[in-house]
Order: structure tokens, then sequence, then C-alpha cells
């Protein structure tokens, strides 16, 4: 391990209830469903209707746009109800799963063409876990990516420690990463913490080796630290829990939907990982937890993961769920609000003293602590976003819808996901996260015909 | 805090849409907003949010002002009785610097609140916390014997034509308390400079040889030798530097002491409110500036004695650390990119000595060179973001 890219700007934030490194079995979960939100910029052109019965691995939508590019299901069983919100849209695709999964075999692949890979990936719905940048949508298989990137930690604050999971799947992992090797004429990165043995053995990959508080096991601060994404750039990015994913449905021919996910949160009695499949009801793997008054149930990390409730479902691409409490009641200004001396409120600047106490973990809701106002505070994001950008100036272009500046301020390099910690550490409670994504989705309406 | 919350959940409903006050909802919000942390929870994106808001910031930098703003009472009755000839307790001195000093703090939220809030409720817009600053501010950068309607007219004017009509707090390109100064500097001179304005004789008649005058002043008509006039007004402190780096000087009334404002630098830099690099490249500026003038002075212009000041001397002078520390550093019309604060502090404290030396017009130089860099920042910033951008297509042009 040569280099090691240290990255400065950031901070870890230390919850209550981290995921004790155990692995259990989850409740098995009756319905699974698919979200097609959890898709970036598709449009869901339904497959099978209501009352069908479908096999792990059989499509049960595709994009309008791409429709090679199909969504399978996860387990087999009864398609049960389409749930459609406003408009129509479609919210969630629920399958009542049988006892036993049955799977849909498509072509396993062990090495071959870039073209028999890129099939199988399509026809198993495996290919949705590759995604591109700029926008973060779902890759286009006719495209040459550049490089290939995966990032092998999550930094997240109680975020999934992917090494732990991924330790009885190296071999799988091995294999998923063979395939990617296939799919790009570049290289496949696979970002590494410094100091790590677990991605020894793991050949075929540039490694690169980064230290330093989140977001630096973000793929999209690891990408602009090896090789920044310019204008006309094509790069994809897998999850490396996906990698195993992937290795291990391609060498079986079957969409092996597993996932093991951390419970973790404050609000969580035993926070711990669970074994479950993609899809799974939030309360097959919290109990009780999620149901408990005035709680919120994360799909995903508390920085970026998606608002949830007992009769939802895991996120497709979530290997965290995070339980926090809700912060809806009022802050008396003496007591817990803003005039309070704050020994236990969590903040990156010193305005509260609690920075004093050091390396504690903090208790947090998910109360706003303040009211939204326009920028006033400057150098503050700039402390958490550690890109070659300027976060401020790149979110007011958004946020005048000004393409060429966005361009020039380097919109290609960064998701929402990047500017989470910015989000969180803004004074002014700007929601900057929505802010790039509108941005990204005019970027992408702008160059799209 | 029940019963407060009680009372406030009570009167709510006459304030929101439908309601006998709806018009007033503003004032509600604020008081309410005031009393307790709304229960907003976030909605989208980062589920856990910073416990910092725009309310604990304003609080650190009023805490900041605390210890100006405490010597300045102290000092406004120290430099009357000073003055007279007449000696003073402590507790005397205190008094009467409050009688001086209250009112125009009371005036000056008065009005900027007055103004803001109608603004809000025409507008219908949520009151914004900016004033709080703004109105500690205006007071402690007047001199303490200025007319309390000037003060009420200067800081009207500000408050509308700073800030308001831009759009409210975060849009104001012009620092919203120097403009009430400024305001009153050009329209009321004789109120905002010269020797009489700076310390109150009411009611006596001043010992022999008092001037009344500023050191900045002194310092135009006699050069590096200022000192021993200074000591000469100033009587009890045998050092001028240290009497103006500890504020026994006449001068507006939060300005005068170095020590103080120090201490409140101190707060706002542990806090991380203000930026270092604007108040450290102010400084760094001010001491050039300074500097230069001391060397090239005697050489080339042995008229203005001006020049011939030690900078280090310049430095605890006038209102120039109060400008850096609390004026130059307002992050809403300061530069907004790091690189930009560097260039932007030096400016000012280089831009600040040069127009307190070379113009004989104005004795004083921190307030124009604040503004004027108000106006640059901006400009300072595209530069910055500029190189940032070249930097990225040279990327791609070379990839």
């Amino acid at each position: 391990m040569a280099k090691v890219i240290k990255i400065k700007k950031g901070v870890d934030i230390k919850l209550v209830g981290p995921a004790e490194k155990k692995v259990s079995q989850a409740q098995r979960s009756s319905i699974h469903a698919l979200m097609p939100d959890d898709f970036i910029g598709i449009v869901p052109k339904m497959l099978v209707k209501e009352g069908a019965e479908v096999m792990a691995g059989t499509p049960i939508f595709c994009d309008k746009s791409h429709p090679e590019i199909l969504f399978t299901s996860p387990v087999s069983g009864e398609m049960v109800e389409i749930k459609r919100g406003p408009k129509r849209v479609i919210e969630e695709i629920k399958i009542l799963a049988d006892q036993e999964t049955k799977y849909e075999s498509f072509p396993a692949w062990n090495g071959g063409s870039r073209e028999s890979l890129i099939a199988s990936l399509l026809q198993s719905g495996l290919w949705v876990f590759i995604q591109q940048r700029p926008y973060g949508i779902i890759a286009n298989p006719k495209d040459q990516p550049k490089n290939i990137f995966v990032s092998g930690f999550d930094t997240a604050p109680l975020a999934a420690d992917i090494p732990f999971i991924l330790q009885g799947d190296k071999a799988a992992f091995q294999s998923g990463i063979d395939a990617l090797t296939k799919l790009t004429e570049g290289k496949v990165y696979l970002g590494i913490p410094s100091g790590d043995t677990f991605y020894t053995d793991i050949k075929n990959v540039e490694k690169v080796a980064f230290s330093g508080p989140h977001p630096s096991g973000n793929v999209g601060v690891q990408i602009h630290h090896i090789q920044p994404i310019n204008k006309g750039d094509v790069v994809w990015t897998v999850n490396a829990l996906d990698v195993a994913l992937i290795g291990k449905s391609l060498k079986a021919g079957q969409f092996i939907a597993e996932r093991i996910v951390a419970l973790a949160g404050s609000k969580v009695s035993t926070p711990q990982y669970y074994r479950t499949l993609i899809g799974a009801s939030i309360t097959s793997i919290a109990g009780t937890d999620a149901a408990q008054p005035d709680v919120r149930a994360i799909s995903g990390n508390v920085l970026t993961g998606t608002q949830s409730n007992p009769e939802s479902y895991l996120g497709f691409y979530d290997s965290t769920l995070s339980i926090i409490p809700e912060g809806n009641h009022k802050k008396f200004f003496l007591t817990e609000g803003w005039l309070a001396p704050g020994f236990s409120r969590f903040s990156i600047s010193h305005a509260y003293p609690s920075w004093l106490l050091g390396n504690k973990r903090y208790d947090l809701d998910t109360n706003l602590n303040g009211e939204k106002r326009a920028f006033v505070v400057t150098g503050e994001l700039e402390r958490v976003f550690p890109f070659d950008i300027y976060p401020m100036q790149l979110l007011k272009s958004i946020m005048v819808n000004d393409i060429d500046a966005m361009e020039k301020l380097g919109i290609y390099e960064v998701l929402p996901e990047d500017f989470a910690l910015c989000e969180v550490v803004c004074t002014s409670k700007i929601e900057i996260q929505s802010v790039v994504k509108k941005g990204l989705e005019d970027m992408r309406k702008e160059f799209s015909h | 805090m029940k019963a407060v919350e009680n009372i406030l959940d009570k009167i709510r409903p006459n304030f929101e849409k439908g309601g006998k006050f709806e018009k007033f909802y503003p004032v509600y919000d604020a008081l309410e907003t005031f009393a307790f942390v709304p229960d907003h929870t976030t909605h989208s994106g980062a589920h856990i949010r910073d416990a910092i808001d725009l309310k604990r910031t304003m609080f650190l930098v009023i805490l900041a002002l605390v210890p100006a703003l405490l010597f300045g009472i102290y000092n406004t009755g120290y430099q009357h009785y000073l003055a007279l000839g007449e000696a003073a307790s402590f507790i005397d001195m205190v008094l009467f610097g409050l009688w001086k000093v209250l009112p125009l703090i009371i005036v000056s939220y008065g009005v900027g609140l007055g103004v803001e809030f109608i603004f809000c409720i025409i507008k219908g817009h949520a009151i914004n916390e900016g004033f709080l600053v703004s109105g500690m501010l205006i007071p402690l950068i007047m001199p303490m014997d200025v007319p309390l309607w000037m003060v009420a007219v200067a800081t009207a004017f500000a408050v509308l034509i700073a800030k308001e009509v831009f759009g409210g707090t975060g849009m104001n390109i012009l620092n919203v308390a120097l403009t009430a100064r400024v305001f009153l500097f050009f329209a009321y001179p004789t109120k905002m400079s010269g020797n009489k304005v700076w310390v109150n004789t009411d009611g006596g008649t001043p010992v022999d040889g008092y001037t009344g005058e500023t050191l900045l002043s002194q310092a135009i008509e006699n050069g590096a030798s200022f000192a021993n006039t200074a000591n000469v007004a100033y009587g009890s402190m045998a050092d001028s530097f240290m009497a103006s780096f500890l504020g026994f000087i006449p001068g507006s009334i939060g300005e005068t002491s170095t020590l103080a404002i120090l201490v409140g630098a101190g707060i706002l830099l542990w806090t991380g409110v203000a930026s270092w690099r604007i108040i450290l490249m102010g400084i760094l500026g001010g001491a050039a500036m300074g500097l230069i003038f001391n060397l090239i002075g005697p050489m080339y212009f042995p008229d203005n004695l001006y020049l011939t000041v030690p900078w280090w001397h310049q430095l605890v002078m006038g209102g120039f650390m109060f400008g850096i520390v609390f004026m130059a550093t307002d992050p809403v019309t300061a530069a907004q990119t790091d690189a930009g604060k560097l260039w932007y502090g030096f400016l000012i404290g280089l831009l600040a000595i040069m127009i307190r030396v070379v113009n004989p017009a104005y004795p004083e130089g921190i307030m124009m060179a604040i503004l004027f860099m108000n106006v640059m920042a901006p400009t300072i910033d595209h530069y910055v973001v500029e190189t940032n951008i070249n930097k990225r297509l040279k990327r791609l042009k070379t990839a």
C-alpha cells in the first residue's frame, strides 16, 4: 500500500447506538417491495400484472426510456399490489413472498466476452447496481466508462461496516471485481481505509487508501481525489456490497438478493446486524423498535437515508437501517435552545461547549434546530467538503438555475450525498441536498435532448 | 416553560390565517421562536442537523461586544470627569456612562427593530436576527454626545436603504451599522468629528490645556511627538500607547479599548463565528501600510507629520481594531471564499491606514476602507472562483 490520500475536511458524527458486530437472521418478511423512487431518473413501465406469480429474478418493470434495463424481483411469490400515489405514480410494488425462494435462472457468467457479461447483467436485473457519474443514475449499457470506482468502506454515522459484512463473501467480492474489470477499458479502483488488511488479497483492482473523517468513504470524494470527473466523462460506481452480490449471482446464474443490514441508532433496543433480502419490510428487521412513538426510521444512514416507517420497506441499495428520536417538540431557549449552555448539543462550530467533552457519542433527534434563513455565515460548508469546489457558489448557481455556471463550478463531480455534511452544518438550515438534486436534474434535462 | 408554551399556543390562532391579528404573524413568530426553538423537523436530506442557528451565532457576537460596551460605558464617565478636572468614584463614572450610552442603545434597537418589524409585517416575511448585532454596533461606533434623533434617523436609513431594499438579512451589500455611521458622518459632520463631540463637558469648564481631541487629530498636527501632547491631555496615563491600548482616550463609545476588543475577538475566534483570516490579514495590512509610511514619510513627505506615527501605534488608535474585528468580519458583506477573505482583510487594513494618514479630510479611515471593500468583495470572490474554474478547464484540456 503505497499511497494514502489524507482527507482533512469533514467530520465524524459519533451517534449513540452503533450496530454490534453480530449477525442474526431477521424475521421472514412476508411482503417484499420494490420502490421505483429508489432509482434516480427512471420512469417505471410495468411488465407484470397484479396477481401474477413471479420468481426471484423475474422482471417486474423496466425503465421507459431504456427498456433493456430490467428491475427484477428479489423474491418469488405473488405480486399482490401496485401501490400508487398522487398522479398515479407507482410508489411500491409489493410481492407476497413464498416460504422457499424459487429462482429464475439466467446464463451464468464465469468469464467471457464483455457483451455476454452485459447481457447477463441486464437479464438478471443486476445491471441496476451499476451507477454512473455524473448524475448518480443507473449506468447506460451502451457507454464505455472511463474507470469504475468502488468504495470499500462507509464512514457515515452508524453506517454498516462493509469489511465486516463481506467477511464470508470474499470470493464473491473477488468475482464481482473480476466482472467489473471486463466492463471498462480503464481501471477498477477500490477505495480502502488506510491501515486496512481485509482487502489485501483482493486482486485485479487499483487500490487507493484514504484516511480522515467522513466523507472520506464516499465514492464521490474518492473519485475526486483519484481522477476528478471532467465534462464529458462517464465513470461508473458500484457499492462494495453490491459487488459481492453481483459476483455471487453471476456465478450461480440466479439473482441472489441477500442483504446483511446494520440496525442502529439510539432508539434501537439491540443494535446489531441482520441477514435479510432486498425489499424486506422495516418491521421484519427492526421489530417493534420502529413502531415506538416519536421515532424516525430511516432506510439508509442518518445523513442521506430515506424517511421510512414501520409499514414501509428497506430501500433497494440500503444496508443500514437507522432509528433515531423525532425532534418534534419545542425547545425552550434557556434550557435546551439557542441560549442554553448546550453541553449535549452537537455542533461542529464551537458555538456550544459540547466540543470540550471530547469524543462522546451524541443522541441526536431530527429537529432542524433553528429556522430557515438566507445564507449568512460563510466558510462553514468548506470545512466539511473535501472537494476542490466552492460549495456555496455552486449551490447559488443551482438556485438561480445557471446551467453554464453549474458546469464551470464542478457539478459533474458531486452528488447530493457529497453535500450531506454541508446540509448538517448549515447555520441557515438550507436544504442543500435537495438543491443539489434539483441542479443535477436540471443538467440532465438540459442535455437529454 | 410549559406555561409559557401554553400561553403562546393559546394566542396563536389570533395570528394565524383568518385570525384577528393575521397581519402581525411575523411579530408573533419572532417572539415564539425567540422563546422556543420550533418543533420543525427535517423533511428531506440529512435527518440530523447541527445545533447552531442564526440566533446562537448573533448571540455570540453580542457576547463578544460586551467587553467593549462595558469599557465604553466606563470610559464615557472617565473622560467626562477627567476633562472637568473633577474627582469622581468608579461608580460615578459608570453611572454617567450609563446615562449617556443606554439611551443610544435603546434608540438604536427601538428604531431598528421597529423598522424591521414594520417591513416584515408588510412583506409577510419572518423577522431575521441580523439587526440584533447591528443594533448593538450602531451605538458603539457613535460619539457619545450624538443627538438621539440623529441616531434614530441614521438607524432607520441604514435598515431601510442598506438592508431591507436588498432583501433583508443575508442580502445586503454594505455593512448596516457602518451605513448608519457614514450617513451621519456626511449628513451631520459637525456632530461626528472635530474636538467637541467625543467627551461630554456639560455642567462645567474644562481644565486648562484640555482640547477634547482624539489621538488621531493630535497625530495629524504633531506627528510622532503627538504622544507627548497626548500625555498632557490624558494626564493620568504616562504612556499614550498604553492609554490607547487600554482605552483611556476619547473616541467613539466602543472603539477606544483595544484590549476589550481583543477579548471580543478571542470569543469570536474561539467559537469560530468570525474569520481569523480577515482579522489576521486586516492587522497585517494595517501594520504593513503603517510601516511603509514610517519608512518613506521622513524622506519624501516631511510636511505630513502623520506619516511618522509608529506603525504599531496606528493599530491601537481610532476605530481600526473595532472595525477589523467586528465590522470587517460581517460574513454577509465580506468576501465569501477563504482566499478572498485573505485579500479582503489585508486590503481593509491597508486602505484604512492609508485613508487615515493621506487624506486630511478624514482623521479616520477604517469606515471608508470597510465600506469600499464591501463593494469590492464580490469582485475579489469572482477572481478567486475564476481561478478554480480555470483549473477545471485546464484539467479538461490536458485530459
